[in-house]
């Protein structure tokens, strides 16, 4: 699904490398998460994989489902099925969050090629959608994430990804700024987007997030790198011992 | 003026190529009292501090530079609107394309018939308001239209007739330069919607004095489009009464140059007063120059005024913006809000603004805001990476951006028609 191979990337601004040669590949139907301390390149890598300005790939590569991934740009990625749920959702004052919704449905599945959804499906859908997810009719009507307090800014991320439908999903530390319940519906709504087709990026400090979420496959990255690979078992090792003693086994 | 002897030969230039039309006394007498204020005071020019930032010069000068027509396919605005229809051809009034003019609770007449007659209402209005308007700061433009209007519409509202009245200025002619002239009076507890649109001409001059009585209300919705090359210059002068409303939104796009003055003088306890625009220009398909200017004077108790002004502007676009609230000794419980803001869509459009503030009471809440800025970044990325195309995400952040003047317009079928044209505008203009 999603292949990484050496990707290197600096700042364009500065002259600062941020990732060293990350190798990483995402099956269909799996999750992995990555975990790693700050400043490790974990958001990084979310960035550069959706297309973000501001960042050079000096080396490397990155595909999914075998296209290119870095000559596209980024609503080309998002047609191709990729989707990040950011870290920090941007509000857009004047933009209705339906109409938000309904325009990206829709210019996705033109660039794809399919039929446009009408009004009245759409409607139906992202009503049922938004219902599992606990958001009212009044979020729906409000601009993009304005006023939205950090929960429900996260569940409007998942949201976005139920109705898109993406085959590659980043989430980049979904449950910063979540309770146990906010957090708990969030996984939720990723736990029922789990399937055979669609691989999942999990990106965490915290192993909490991975009790909800379980994935197949835990990454330790550090300085630029993916330093650790293994199973469930290594959240719980990071949880119970810090990254200090892995940091220390891999140097 | 710094030197109005200096500027009489341009104005006598000007005055050569304009002609007063027969009138009744009372009439010539307003026209000529216009006369005397224009030769007083002269033609602007780009040194008058109330000109900085628009050139007159295309505005004063004797023969109007040519306008082509823009033609599309595009209806213009408020065709699905059911109004009463008023199509004025290069200025002057065409009777065949327009409407019956009779309606309950309103009495419309053309300008020509109402000044003929020995006696009549106007006669209060024409040119008084104008006149008024021209203290603190002098208005030639304004004056010359009272003096030389060769057509226009007076209205009286006695009630509250169904439908809005709809001026349609079509342009025809390459190189028409008209002179309209307009008055208004909405008498107590009346209500009416005077809708707007249309080129009108290669140069136009339009000026409307509107009087909104105690307990009533004037609505106004205007569109001024099309043609790259027309030009403009018009002033709206209103007087508000006790518990009057009086509400205008004006959308702008293309044209050469606009300059939109507004002077709003509330004289009446809790009146209310709201004035909003959204002007888009590109330079790309034509220069762009858009100027809003606006006075608005609280002299009572406890009213409200509003000023919401949005320009975007594109490949060289300019916009201007001059606005002021003045608060009278007296005027307390003033409630005054002023927001001026562009968005630039590059480095080679400009917007300068000029907002100002003179409050002569103490209980008064008045506030301004005036910004410049680019697209939001982070906003038109985040829309990109849930698959919006990078020029669909401008046109939702520019709609954005515009909404707040937008929503001043109270009808929702109004409001619609006026994002539809905007929607076709960015369409037309993508890239």
């Amino acid at each position: 699904m999603l292949d990484i191979k050496n990707l290197h990337v600096s700042l364009e601004e500065e002259d600062k490398q941020i990732l060293k040669g990350v190798d990483l590949t995402v099956e269909a139907g799996k999750v992995h998460a990555i975990m790693g301390p700050n400043g490790s390149g974990k958001s990084t890598l979310s960035y550069v994989l959706s297309g973000r300005d501001g960042y050079e790939v000096t080396n490397g590569a990155a595909s999914l489902k075998g296209e290119d991934l870095l000559d596209m740009e980024p609503e080309e990625r998002a047609a191709a099925g990729l989707f990040l749920a950011f870290q920090y959702p941007v509000e857009i004052p004047g933009v209705g969050n339906m109409t938000f919704l309904r325009t990206a449905v829709n210019a996705q599945r033109k660039a794809r090629g399919e039929e446009e959804l009408s009004a009245a499906d759409f409607l139906k859908e992202v009503r049922a959608k938004a219902k599992a997810l606990k958001i009212d009719a009044d979020m729906l009507k409000r601009p993009v994430n304005v006023g939205f307090s950090g929960g429900e800014k996260k569940r409007n991320e998942i949201l976005q990804m139920a109705m898109l439908e993406p085959a590659m999903c980043i989430l980049d530390e979904t449950d910063s700024g979540l309770d146990v319940d906010a957090m708990k519906l969030v996984a939720e709504g990723v736990n029922a987007l789990r399937d055979e087709g669609r691989g999942f990026l999990v990106i965490t400090h915290y192993q909490r997030l991975l009790d909800h979420i379980k994935p197949d496959v835990v990454h330790i990255m550090a300085n630029g790198r993916i330093v650790k690979t293994g199973g469930p078992e290594l959240a719980l090792e990071v949880e119970q011992n810090g990254y200090a003693d892995i940091l220390a086994e891999v140097a | 003026m710094a030197n109005p002897a200096a500027k009489q030969d341009p104005l006598e230039a000007r005055l050569a190529a304009l002609s007063m039309p027969d009138c009744a006394g009372w009439a010539a007498d307003a026209r000529n009292g216009a006369l005397g204020r224009l030769r007083a005071i002269g033609l602007p020019s780009k040194r008058d501090e109330y000109w900085k930032f628009t050139n007159p010069a295309t505005l004063t000068q004797a023969d109007a530079p040519g306008a082509s027509l823009f033609k599309h396919e595009e209806p213009l605005p408020f065709a699905e609107v059911d109004r009463l229809h008023i199509v004025f051809v290069d200025g002057v009034f065409d009777a065949e394309a327009s409407d019956d003019l009779a309606m309950e609770g309103i009495e419309i007449e053309r300008l020509s018939d109402a000044q003929t007659r020995d006696i009549h209402w106007a006669k209060d209005l024409y040119g008084s308001l104008e006149a008024d308007g021209q203290t603190p700061v002098d208005r030639p433009l304004a004056a010359l239209n009272t003096a030389f209007a060769s057509d226009g519409i007076v209205i009286r509202v006695s009630g509250q007739p169904t439908k809005p009245i709809n001026f349609t200025y079509r342009h025809r002619d390459e190189s028409s330069d008209v002179i309209l002239h307009h008055v208004v009076k909405v008498e107590e507890g009346a209500k009416v919607t005077i809708l707007e649109n249309g080129p009108a001409a290669a140069r136009f001059s339009k000026t409307m004095e509107v009087d909104v009585a105690d307990n009533a209300e004037f609505h106004h919705v205007r569109t001024q489009g099309r043609d790259h090359e027309r030009r403009a210059v018009t002033h709206m002068f209103a007087r508000l009464g006790e518990n009057s409303v009086f509400k205008s939104f004006t959308m702008t796009v293309n044209g050469v140059l606009t300059r939109n003055e507004a002077v709003i003088d509330i004289r009446g306890d809790n009146a209310t007063a709201h004035i909003a625009g959204a002007a888009v220009g590109d330079k790309a398909t034509g220069d762009f120059h858009h100027d809003d200017t606006v006075f608005i004077t609280h002299d009572a108790v406890n009213c409200e005024s509003r000023q919401v002004f949005k320009k975007v502007l594109r490949n060289g676009a300019e916009g201007v913006f001059q606005g002021k609230i003045l608060v009278k000794p007296g005027a307390q419980k003033t409630d005054g809000y002023q927001l001026s803001q562009a968005l630039l869509l590059d480095d080679d459009s400009s917007f300068q603004a000029k907002p100002e503030l003179e409050i002569y009471a103490d209980d008064v809440q008045c506030s301004h805001g005036s910004t410049t800025g680019a697209i939001d970044e982070e906003a038109h990325f985040y829309l990109r990476s849930r698959g919006v195309p990078a020029d669909i995400a401008t046109d939702l952040l520019v709609l954005a951006f515009l909404a707040e003047s937008i929503d001043e317009i109270e009808d929702e079928t109004l409001r619609a028609d006026i994002l539809d044209r905007l929607q076709a505008w960015l369409d037309r203009h993508r890239g």
